[in-house]
């Protein structure tokens, strides 16, 4: 079991490699496919996004009597959605790591290995055990995409996923797609 | 107004959670709670013999880990299994004489309620503007199939279905040149393993197939998705269509994909097939996939609205 801790760095990044099960600490920002869309389009980030951690997530939250929000589910979308946007955001923005599921393509992996990023595969539908660990909800940004769209900054502690596509250009979904393919062919 | 109930099934453990209700309203309220909490029996058993089945110390082994205690904490939390609550897809089934529009305003209003309670996420978007409704209701939302019957009872079951694995589900025509797949149950076979080659871990594997073989395009994908319905021991009366089910499931569990696809034992937990009738022209196969987090539950009506027995 590795670890990564807030801030993170471009250093830290390039020492995972595939199959690392690792521990993030810190902080992360939402971001799916209306965010995704909206940089693309050329528009400002409301944050600073250098050095941070996207998370392609849409939490179900909950705003209590004193106006504070909570997430109370919080598990990876499918990220393939980001695929025609994400390797820009990496250029643009300097994120160091996405995480969300399923993987992604050529053009995110060869963003991973060119500016210094890694994917980072969280366990799809675990919305319960990744909830537990976000600590607070320190802000909300592009409300107007609506709730399970817009960037929410949170601060997780010990969220668990696992290196699928690392900044050395190794993608763990290409393994296995290929291995199965090859499976497949022997049995049919 | 909450008393605990008897459990009724099979002298099975009672669970806490299970409440009596006071209304229609009420009893909807508790089975989109119920449904969006805790993954059915059936599947959990089958869940945890998948965890058993794969190495230990494994990436694999270590994502069943997690779901297993994802479904531990979403029940002692009465909080969702998953973030994406899904499409919610309601079956009736009812006597005749049966107030469906009525029944309807009730469905909605509990929908309205279970998204404030955060047991749904605001999840119902505008194809057109993007604009979320808020409260899980539009055009096409909720999903509501009514079914007349003749016992006197009224079932009425719940699926929420997740985008992740909708996006993964697909349907085929026969034939199909490029997959040499030809209009009988070979060619059925090798479209279903394209379905499950090309979702790999997308649709949030270990799965759940439904397949429809034949129909009209949309009649199949409904009828595909109805299978998921069914238990997940049950068995096609169908001998053909039985062998096949069980066929899917271990060559799936061959190819190496494993839970999320990070490679493994277990790719798919069920496979479950039906038919159609066709036009002399079409040949449909439709596949609906179900991710883990396989949220489905089911009433019984009672004389006063009341949940009289849970179906799952």
């Amino acid at each position: 079991m590795k670890r990564i801790n807030y801030p993170f760095t471009q250093e830290a990044i390039r020492e995972l490699k595939v199959g690392d099960n690792v521990l993030i600490t810190g902080k992360l920002f939402t971001g799916r496919d209306a965010v995704h869309k909206y940089l693309h389009e050329g528009n400002k980030s409301p944050v600073n996004l250098k050095n941070q951690i996207i998370y392609h997530c849409g939490p179900v939250t909950l705003k209590d009597k004193l106006g504070k929000w909570r997430v109370t589910a919080a598990g990876p979308t499918t990220s393939i959605r980001e695929e025609p946007y994400q390797w820009e955001v990496i250029r643009d923005h300097g994120i160091v790591g996405v995480i969300g599921k399923g993987g992604m393509g050529k053009k995110t992996l060869d963003a991973c290995k060119e500016y210094g990023c890694v994917y980072f595969h969280a366990v799809g539908g675990a919305a319960q055990v990744l909830a537990e660990k976000i600590k607070s909800v320190d802000g909300l940004f592009l409300e107007n995409l609506g709730l399970p769209e817009a960037i929410w900054e949170l601060t997780v502690e010990d969220f668990p996923v696992v290196v699928t596509m690392d900044s050395h250009g190794r993608s763990l979904h290409d393994e296995v797609f290929k291995v199965s393919e090859e499976a497949l062919k022997k049995l049919l | 107004m909450a008393k605990k109930i008897k459990a009724k099934k099979n002298g099975q453990k009672k669970s806490p959670l299970k409440k009596t209700s006071s209304s229609q309203f009420d009893s909807l309220l508790q089975l989109i709670r119920m449904t969006s909490t805790i993954i059915p029996d059936d599947v959990q058993r089958v869940i945890l013999k998948a965890l058993e089945a794969e190495e230990k110390n494994t990436t694999a082994a270590y994502a069943m880990d997690i779901i297993k205690a994802n479904m531990e904490l979403a029940q002692k939390k009465s909080q969702p299994l998953c973030q994406d609550t899904g499409t919610v897809l309601f079956y009736i089934n009812h006597p005749k004489n049966f107030d469906q529009m009525a029944f309807t305003k009730n469905v909605e209003k509990a929908i309205v309620a279970a998204t404030k309670k955060g047991y749904l996420r605001q999840n119902s978007v505008s194809s057109l503007t993007g604009e979320n409704s808020g409260v899980n209701l539009g055009p096409g939302h909720p999903s509501i199939h009514y079914h007349q019957h003749k016992k006197e009872m009224v079932e009425v079951r719940l699926m929420l279905k997740g985008g992740g694995c909708e996006n993964v589900s697909a349907q085929y025509s026969l034939p199909d040149v490029t997959l040499e797949a030809g209009r009988d149950l070979k060619g059925v076979r090798k479209v279903i393993f394209d379905a499950i080659l090309k979702a790999q871990g997308k649709g949030c594997g270990p799965g759940v197939l439904g397949v429809c073989i034949g129909g009209d395009r949309a009649h199949s994908h409904a009828h595909a998705k109805e299978q998921l319905l069914r238990f997940l021991d049950d068995k096609s009366p169908l001998s053909d269509l039985a062998k096949l089910e069980e066929e899917v499931v271990m060559t799936a569990n061959k190819l190496g994909i494993g839970p999320m696809g990070f490679g493994g034992k277990t790719t798919l937990l069920g496979c479950k097939i039906d038919h159609l009738n066709r036009l002399p022209a079409s040949f449909f196969v439709s596949i609906s996939y179900m991710c883990w987090a396989f949220r489905r539950q089911g009433i019984v009506l009672g004389k006063k609205d009341e949940i009289k027995k849970w179906l799952y």
